[in-house]
Order: C-alpha cells, then structure tokens, then sequence
C-alpha cells in the first residue's frame, strides 16, 4: 500500500552528514580514553524522574510485564545514575546517551537527543569550562574560548543588570528584540530566559565560544550557590554561534539541600497543577552515602555535531527525526 | 475553528489574531536552560501585508483561521466585481475591488491567479508572477533621447502603464513582472 509520500522512509540527514557524525562521536571517545575518564552506560528507563518543572517526561504504560518497568520513566539525562555512579567511587566517567523529552521539536530539538554528559571528580566548574573548550577545540576546530559571568554578559549586550533591572525594562529589550512576551503570568527568571533568548544569545560565541557563567541562584537547578551579593549559581553555559551547547555544574553534594530542593520542585508543581513526581530515593541515598565533590556538564551531541556540519537544522543531523521515527 | 498551542503551530499555518486573517511565517522552538519553553511565531496580516512577532508559552494558542488558497481562472468583470472559475469544479466567485487590488491592472481573460477566500469571501487575488500584455498606447520613442532616461510611458491593453524601453513600440506584446511592476522583456 503506497499514498505516494514514499520518501517518508528516507533519513533526513544526508550520509555525509551521518558520516561527520560517526567521527566526531569517535574523536569524543579518543579525547576521554586520553584523559583515562571512564565510558559507562546507564538506564534509559526507571522508576525516578526529575522534579524539574520545565521538564516533560515520558512514562510507559502501566501493564508492562517486568514490575520495574510499570510507569516507569524515560530518563531526561543520565545525570542520576551518574551521580550514584560517582558516589560508588567510579572516578571521572562518561556517557553518550540518548535523552527523552517530551513537546521539545524544533530546529534544535528532537524529542529523542543524545547527551554527551561527563563528570569530573575534585575539579569546579571553572577547570571543568577549560576541559569543553579543550573538547570544543579539537572537534570544532574552534579558537580558545571567552569566559564572562551572566551579569556582564547581560549587562553588555543589553545595558540592563539582571539582578536590579525593572520587570518593565526587561519586556521592553525582549519585545525590541523579536520575543515580545507572552500573556499571562510571567517569573522574573521567564522575563530573564525572554531577554537572554532574543537579545544576548544570538551575540554569544559568534568568532569563539562563550561560556557564561555564575548565574542568577534562583536558575541554580542542581549547581551550588556560591553566596556572594547577590548570591549566583556555580553554573555554566557554553555557546557557539549563538547555539546553547553545554550546561555545566559545580555540584551539589549536600544531601540535605537537594532535598530541600526536591521539596520546593514538588510544591510548586503541585501549585501549578502539576503530575506530582516523587524525588528519587536512591539518588538521595546515595548523596547521603558522599558524592565526591566535582563538577559535570551535559553536553548536546547533535548541537555539536550541527556545528560540525554547518547544519542549518538538527534533522540534518539525526538520521530519523521524531516525524519519521 | 481548531485552535493550535505551541508545539502545533507550523510556517504555513492559517490563523486569526485579532480578527484578522494571518499566515505563519516562521516559528523557532526555544527552551533556555532551567526554563519554560517557548515559540516564537512570525505571521503576515494578509489584510495589511506587515510581519508581526508574537511569543508563545506552554498555555497558549492560537485559533485557525478558515482561509483557502485556490488556483481560478479571470472570467471577466463588470466593473464592480472580478469572476474567477475553479477549473476542477466549475465554482464561480466574483472578488470586490478591494480583494483584487493591484492585480486588476494586469487580469487578462483566461489568466490564472491565486485566489485567496477568507471565510467564504475572496480576500486577495494574487496575479500570475510573469503577463504577456499589448502596448495599445506609446511615444515612438527618439533614438538617443535620454532625457527622460531612456524610457517612456506605455499604455498597455488592461489600462496598466508601465515603463518600457525607447525601441519598443504601439502594437508590440511585452513581458512584465506583476511583482514589480516592471518591464522585462518583449513578448
């Protein structure tokens, strides 16, 4: 049976492309067996997921027959496994895994991605930024990168200063640069997220990367506050051609506060009408048992390899995007 | 109408914002990190012809807008309304001067032209890119003659005027671009 639409069954990706792929996924191997950091791999499914609240997973039905697997959840990013992993003592470890992520399509997202995530044990996220740009350089080809804090990147692309700004000015810049707000309530992290989006990103990493970093504690996610005035998140960014590339952590060990946090995630999805998510217990234990302090970074390996490829779009580098899968 | 939040919307797209008719453009899918996600949508006015912006999170949508688009042959028009015929159905539909526009100025009949129906009602006629029209009214044109630039005025068999080079002549078919307004050849 045939509607004519045969072409459906091709790869979006063009070989050439599936063939730049393959080497810069081996040049990602050879660069970490060089530096004696350890390839794992860990589950796409389990019982936890994130508390994150922007963050859409996907669950199995509940009448699969292995009890594990009932309800179970799709991983957003391999970072939990990883973290018992560390706590077990494994040393530096990475991973090339595939993400799931629901209502993300666009020219840079597909449902089904692939992180590269690392971590490295001892390191913080400033000698962790060195290593993605040493990583950027050898695949890319790239200059050494520039490092700025999230308030001077702000403040130079905007003339606005993100921790004292008025929530007026901030919609204002957004508007003036192509993202005029949405209706409806807004945070002062979504005016911010509207201004980095359509006023700095575009100016990030466009002659060598850009990492940003320190950002606002309130977009801390799983990264330590460090407390300063005002107190920022030891949290990173990297950009390449305006792209968000990376997203890196010095991490959060204490049991105690990523508890607390969990806490604070469940309220607020419960407040928003939310599918409630139970924090995962065998993360927490095992950070109860000591997580080694380090630092992580995720890394998206289409982006990367969009880079490499000089891809306009990210079905230009996934072989079977979500509409043809 | 079906309405479309944000990760429905498509380029293409046919929507009503404000109450007026609208296309879209372009859509970027964004998602800063540690954030909510959002689309950015650039949709044409098709009454007015500007690109606007508009920015949507996860609760909102849009509602589709009742808008074809169809290829129909001019028939004639009586002055007040253009007749189009739909070549598969045989449908007729007379546009208003509004809805024809620019276009009236170089509807020859049996040209084909995109009609654009809103709710029912034609909204736009879209003449073909390229017409092959008849000068009935020209200068003839002096050979080294540039004060006026190398070209005259020429009156063509819809009304239209365009302008043409100094060697083209009264009785000749000439190639013009709808798009521009502009001479581009002879026939």
């Amino acid at each position: 049976m045939t509607d004519g639409t045969d072409a459906d069954w091709r790869p979006t990706a063009p070989l050439g492309n599936l063939r730049r792929r393959a080497e810069v996924v081996a040049k990602v191997r050879t660069f970490f067996a060089e530096r004696d950091v350890l390839e794992v791999e860990t589950p796409s499914l389990s019982t936890a997921t994130v508390t994150d609240l922007h963050l859409a997973s996907l669950r199995l039905a509940d009448d699969a027959a292995s009890a594990g697997l009932r309800g179970a959840y799709l991983q957003t990013s391999p970072e939990f496994h990883m973290k018992r992993l560390l706590a077990a003592g494994s040393g530096p470890i990475f991973q090339i895994a595939r993400a799931f992520r629901d209502g993300e399509s666009g020219r840079r997202h597909n449902p089904e991605f692939t992180i590269l995530e690392w971590y490295r044990p001892g390191w913080d996220h400033h000698r962790l930024m060195d290593e993605v740009g040493e990583l950027l350089s050898i695949v890319l080809g790239v200059a050494p990168a520039e490092r700025i804090t999230y308030r001077d990147a702000f403040q130079r692309h905007t003339g606005l200063d993100p921790f004292s700004a008025g929530d007026d000015d901030l919609e204002r810049c957004a508007a003036d640069h192509g993202m005029p707000p949405p209706r409806g309530e807004l945070s002062r992290d979504d005016r911010l997220h509207l201004v980095m989006s359509a006023a700095v990103e575009p100016e990030l990493g466009r002659t060598r990367p850009t990492f940003v970093y320190d950002y606002p504690a309130s977009q801390a996610a799983l990264a330590r506050i460090r407390d300063d005035e005002p107190p920022v998140a030891e949290r990173f960014e990297a950009y390449v051609g305006g792209v968000e590339l990376a997203n890196g952590y010095h991490e959060l060990v204490d049991a105690n506060e990523q508890a607390r946090r969990f806490v604070a995630d469940q309220r607020t999805r419960e407040r928003a009408g939310m599918r409630p998510v139970r924090p995962d217990g065998r993360l927490l234990a095992a950070l109860a048992h000591g997580l080694p302090p380090c630092a992580g970074v995720a890394l998206g390996l289409d982006r990367l390899v969009m880079l490499a490829c000089e891809a306009e779009s990210i079905d230009q580098v996934i072989a079977f995007p979500v509409d043809r899968a | 109408m079906p309405s479309y939040n944000m990760n429905q919307v498509k380029v293409g797209l046919k929507i009503l914002m404000d109450g007026d008719p609208c296309i879209i453009t372009d859509t970027d899918f964004v998602k800063p990190g540690k954030g909510q996600a959002f689309t950015r949508i650039k949709y044409k006015n098709f009454k007015t012809g500007r690109v606007n912006e508009m920015t949507m999170k996860s609760s909102d949508s849009v509602e589709g807008a009742d808008i074809v688009e169809t290829e129909m042959q001019y028939l004639y028009s009586d002055g007040s309304h253009w007749y189009f015929m739909n070549q598969n159905t045989f449908d007729q539909i007379g546009a208003s001067e509004e809805a024809v526009g620019d276009a009236k100025q170089w509807l020859k009949e049996e040209d084909l032209c995109m009609v654009t129906v809103f709710e029912g009602n034609p909204m736009v006629v879209t003449p073909p890119n390229f017409v092959v029209l008849e000068i009935v009214e020209t200068d003839p044109g002096v050979r080294g003659d540039t004060s006026s630039g190398g070209n005259k005025p020429a009156t063509l068999e819809t009304g239209a005027i365009v302008r043409v080079p100094l060697f083209v002549q009264t009785g000749e078919k000439i190639k013009v671009d709808t798009r521009s307004g502009e001479y581009v050849s002879r026939a």
